[in-house]
């Protein structure tokens, strides 16, 4: 704990401690990302399409993995089902394009709206499941969209269908796109499908830091920590978990209708994969890191470059993914990300709240006081 | 009413594959409050153990079958010491996390090993005998005897946990394991021991599974789901619920499916979330969880 | 040669040092009390010394051997056996499966069995198939006292075993102790009920805020010296 500075910020208080969680990383972290963004924004000037598409795969799996981080690492529910938002999203943006003709633009948070309110009823089938219980009872209920949907004939039964190219080449943001970039109507789809996701990455951490940062943050460490005391001190840990839950479905889901919209083609195996959509988010929170915001952004990362190098190695590939994660798991349980930020003191987006002694008393004690909750899964020692 | 009288009859047979499937994810989870997400393919990787000993070995099926319980017994127990015992604490995340990347690499591993053809084991034309009971019904033998295995299963399990040393020490460990340990119970022995007995019945369960249907690498978490429905459905901690838990979830499918052939896991799927949604006890409770 | 020998004994937990340097001895057969206020580190001593603390290997010496910070079912297993306090019987076991579980790590033979502990406790007996926690408090702590007993331990740990007890049903616990100290066993009394733990021991060692700050024998101790030694100043 010695990244903290001690000059105290607001001098008007005559307490002994501040409260404080940024620390001067994060100012310069917070500026690198903006400029990183930035950067990212303007990429499409000069990448190359394959690029483009790359790192619109890389940018939708970051959302989904800050979603399930959010989840499972803060707000204790661990779900291996969320492949449910993402094909429920999905064949909503299908549903919503080809039956109400809604421009996919209005149709994605749309979708994720309704995987918001179908998340209601569902939370509370799942929520009467405790601990790991949850996490197959959320399983039960993907399987059980999936198999609903493959029922749907008009959006394609269990073989799917495709989107018509008046709803992908020829909707009006490709074309604006098209126009602003002077390229053909298929290159201004994947540049606009790439605005898009880097878009929805960036809001969701944004949102998530702010949620982590808020009083209703506070309460989900505090939960996490401790549910008994927390609900003593009067948090309601169900509400919360609820409001999570639904939030996190409502990300989810528009994550499912972009990457659909991109893929134009759907299926229901594909689209409620366990595989795609929970097995390999759930490795690059765990490889990254949980309980962090830095650790999916680093796990994503990671897992791109895993799967650029070895995909092709066909089941040998997530036979070694899976092997990598228990190893992660069990030698860095904090993950890549949590090991280093607790080795060094890193906190690009702080959310621990640290208490800081006044200038003005430093010869009562250290500089620096204690954190007045622990870092999840990292070493504070 | 013949129709009725089928379904009800094949579905609660069906219902005693299921209990097998649950039995072992219910003794670990009672022992050591454990859910392992790779149960199915664990199911699965003893299916492929006893076909790949008939081929590869040329054992008869049989012969093949009981060889495989202290093989499943001894790869449960160091499964348990080397894997799943480091990550068991109070932290529920790391043994599921641990047991998901465990079920990717199994399916995974089959996949390499044996391609993703349907298999089937196969016992000389036994697997397709019936008994008629007259009035156009009848039942299969191999269905019949899984249900058969099912009780005795339960039975054996439920007298090793309530007449013997082991079952006392597998239920003090699973009462308080701080005291258990006061008592010369080393907790980690016991829990891989409690590993390898239920991966041995996992062996049982795929003996049959393999006999009545085909199966490839990829089933394991299917058989998981229908193995957490059972136990959820028949309430915690009962293993005689456990076998309700799958009969009803068996006779749920089979009416759908006699419906509509594609209705049939649709219908199990519904029945176990209404029954969560009306008695998220289950039917049978404990008094304590 | 002492049975047990604890010398500069620490624990901790996590962070923070319950125990410094706590020493003992106890000889084979030797009845000792330790008392203390709550929070001076007494349940803490009990549990380092059955392991379910680690402690330096050295730290404590039991028959001649290092057992510090080995596993609390091998320190079990050399003959050290432990009432915990509360009880904390087995709820899905009887009454009688909560004393055979005692005998688990049983490595000799000796006194103890279902039927001499039925005899010491004529009661448990007549509810033997009743679930362990269905029995009144004393009856319980008569329970964990059997549990314990069925290793035939060479050293028992007691834990607050008064608490919670009417004085009448104390009386009756502390009537069992001369039948089990008459085989043999050394035991080890930590009690709060000062004047309880005096009449039975041998010896009566204080601790307050994790040190030993009295040691000596019920006779020759004051009240004052005790007072001191309990609260401090």
């Amino acid at each position: 704990m010695s990244t903290v500075s001690t000059h105290p910020s607001a001098q008007s208080s005559t307490a002994r401690y501040l409260v404080r969680t940024r620390t001067r990383l994060s100012a310069v972290a917070g500026g690198a990302g903006l400029l990183a963004v930035l950067v990212l924004a303007l990429l499409p000037l000069t990448a190359s399409r394959g690029l483009l598409q790359d790192l619109f795969y890389l940018f939708t799996m970051l959302a989904l993995a800050q979603c399930w981080n959010l989840l499972a690492g803060f707000a204790g529910l661990v779900s291996v089902g969320q492949q449910a938002y993402v094909g429920l999203g999905a064949y909503l943006l299908f549903a919503l394009c080809l039956w109400v003709g809604l421009s996919p633009l209005l149709a994605i948070p749309l979708a994720g709206l309704l995987c918001a309110v179908i998340a209601v009823p569902s939370a509370f089938i799942v929520f009467r499941l405790r601990g790991p219980y949850f996490a197959i009872g959320t399983w039960v209920l993907a399987e059980v969209f999936r198999l609903l949907l493959a029922q749907l004939r008009s959006l394609g039964g269990g073989t799917g269908m495709s989107l018509p190219r008046e709803v992908t080449n020829e909707a009006g943001f490709v074309a604006w796109t098209a126009e602003l970039l002077h390229v053909r109507a298929p290159v201004a789809r994947d540049i606009a499908s790439y605005w898009l996701a880097l878009g929805l990455a960036v809001l969701t951490i944004l949102l998530i830091y702010r949620l982590l940062r808020s009083r209703p943050g506070l309460a989900l460490a505090a939960i996490r920590d401790n549910q008994g005391a927390a609900l003593s001190v009067g948090v309601d840990a169900f509400r919360i978990k609820l409001w999570v839950y639904l939030a996190v479905a409502f990300v989810t889901g528009m994550t499912g209708a972009l990457v659909y919209l991109q893929k134009a083609r759907i299926s229901p195996d594909a689209a409620f994969s366990v595989l795609d959509w929970t097995a390999n988010v759930l490795f690059i929170v765990v490889i990254g890191g949980i309980g962090t915001i830095e650790g999916p952004i680093v796990g994503v990362i990671i897992f791109y470059l895993l799967q650029s190098q070895l995909a092709g190695l066909g089941s040998w590939y997530l036979l070694l993914l899976g092997l990598i994660a228990i190893a992660v798991m069990r030698l860095f349980p904090a993950g890549l990300w949590g090991s280093l930020a607790g080795r060094f003191d890193l906190h690009l987006f702080p959310i621990r709240r640290q208490l800081v002694l006044r200038v003005g008393s430093l010869e009562n004690g250290p500089a620096t006081g204690p954190s007045s909750h622990k870092n999840p899964g990292g070493n504070d020692d | 009413m013949t129709t009725l009288v089928d379904i009800v009859l094949q579905g609660v047979l069906l219902g005693g594959l299921y209990a097998l499937f649950a039995a072992g994810l219910s003794l670990i989870f009672g022992v050591m409050r454990l859910v392992n997400l790779a149960h199915g393919d664990l199911i699965v990787l003893a299916a492929f153990l006893m076909l790949a000993l008939t081929r590869v070995l040329g054992l008869p099926l049989p012969v093949a079958a009981l060889l495989c319980l202290p093989l499943m017994f001894a790869i449960g127990y160091a499964l348990q010491r080397l894997v799943l015992d480091p990550v068991l604490g109070k932290d529920i995340l790391p043994p599921l996390l641990t047991t998901f990347g465990l079920s990717i690499i199994i399916q995974n591993g089959l996949l390499e090993g044996f391609s993703a053809d349907s298999q089937r084991l196969s016992g000389g034309g036994v697997e397709t005998l019936s008994l008629p009971l007259g009035g156009g019904l009848a039942i299969g033998l191999m269905p019949l005897l899984t249900f058969l295995a099912a009780i005795l299963v339960i039975v054996a399990l439920n007298r090793l946990f309530y007449a013997t040393a082991l079952g006392r020490a597998f239920r003090a460990v699973s009462d308080d394991p701080e005291i258990a340990r006061l008592m010369g119970i080393d907790n980690r022995r016991l829990f891989a021991v409690a590993m390898g007995l239920a991966l041995s019945v996992c062996a049982v369960a795929a003996f049959f599974l393999g006999m009545r249907s085909n199966f490839d690498p990829t089933i394991g978490p299917a058989r998981l789901l229908f193995a957490f429905e059972a136990v959820i459905i028949g309430g915690l901690g009962s293993l005689w619920g456990t076998l309700a838990g799958g009969v009803v979830l068996g006779v749920a499918q089979t009416a759908g499916a006699a419906l509509n052939p594609e209705w049939q896991l649709l219908a199990g799927h519904l029945v176990f979330l209404a029954i969560l949604v009306a008695r998220p006890r289950g039917l049978f409770p404990r008094a304590t969880d | 040669m002492a049975l047990l020998e604890i010398s500069a004994l620490d624990a901790f937990y996590g962070d923070f040092q319950a125990l410094f340097g706590a020493s003992l001895r106890l000889d084979t057969g030797e009845a000792l009390a330790v008392i203390g206020s709550n929070g001076a580190g007494k349940s803490t001593l009990l549990k380092a010394l059955t392991g379910l603390l680690p402690a330096r290997a050295d730290a404590i010496r039991f028959d001649g051997a290092a057992i510090g910070g080995l596993p609390a079912s091998e320190i079990m297993k050399r003959g050290i056996a432990m009432v915990p306090e509360g009880r904390r019987l087995f709820p899905s076991l009887s009454v009688e499966e909560n004393l055979l579980i005692g005998g688990w790590g049983r490595t000799g033979t000796g006194h103890w069995s279902l039927e001499s502990l039925y005899r010491l406790f004529p009661v448990l007996k007549e509810r033997r198939h009743s679930p362990g926690t269905a029995l009144s408090g004393g009856q319980q702590q008569m329970v964990a006292i059997g549990r314990a007993l069925m290793s035939n331990p060479a050293l028992l740990l007691c834990d607050e075993i008064s608490l919670g007890l009417a004085p009448v049903v104390v009386r009756d616990i502390y009537g069992a102790l001369p039948a089990i100290r008459a085989e043999g066993t050394a035991v080890v009394l930590v009690e709060q009920d000062i004047v309880q733990a005096l009449a039975v021991c041998d010896r009566v060692i204080c601790l307050q805020e994790g040190r030993v700050t009295l040691e000596g024998e019920p006779a020759d101790l004051t009240r004052d010296a005790i007072q001191r030694a309990y609260f401090g100043r």
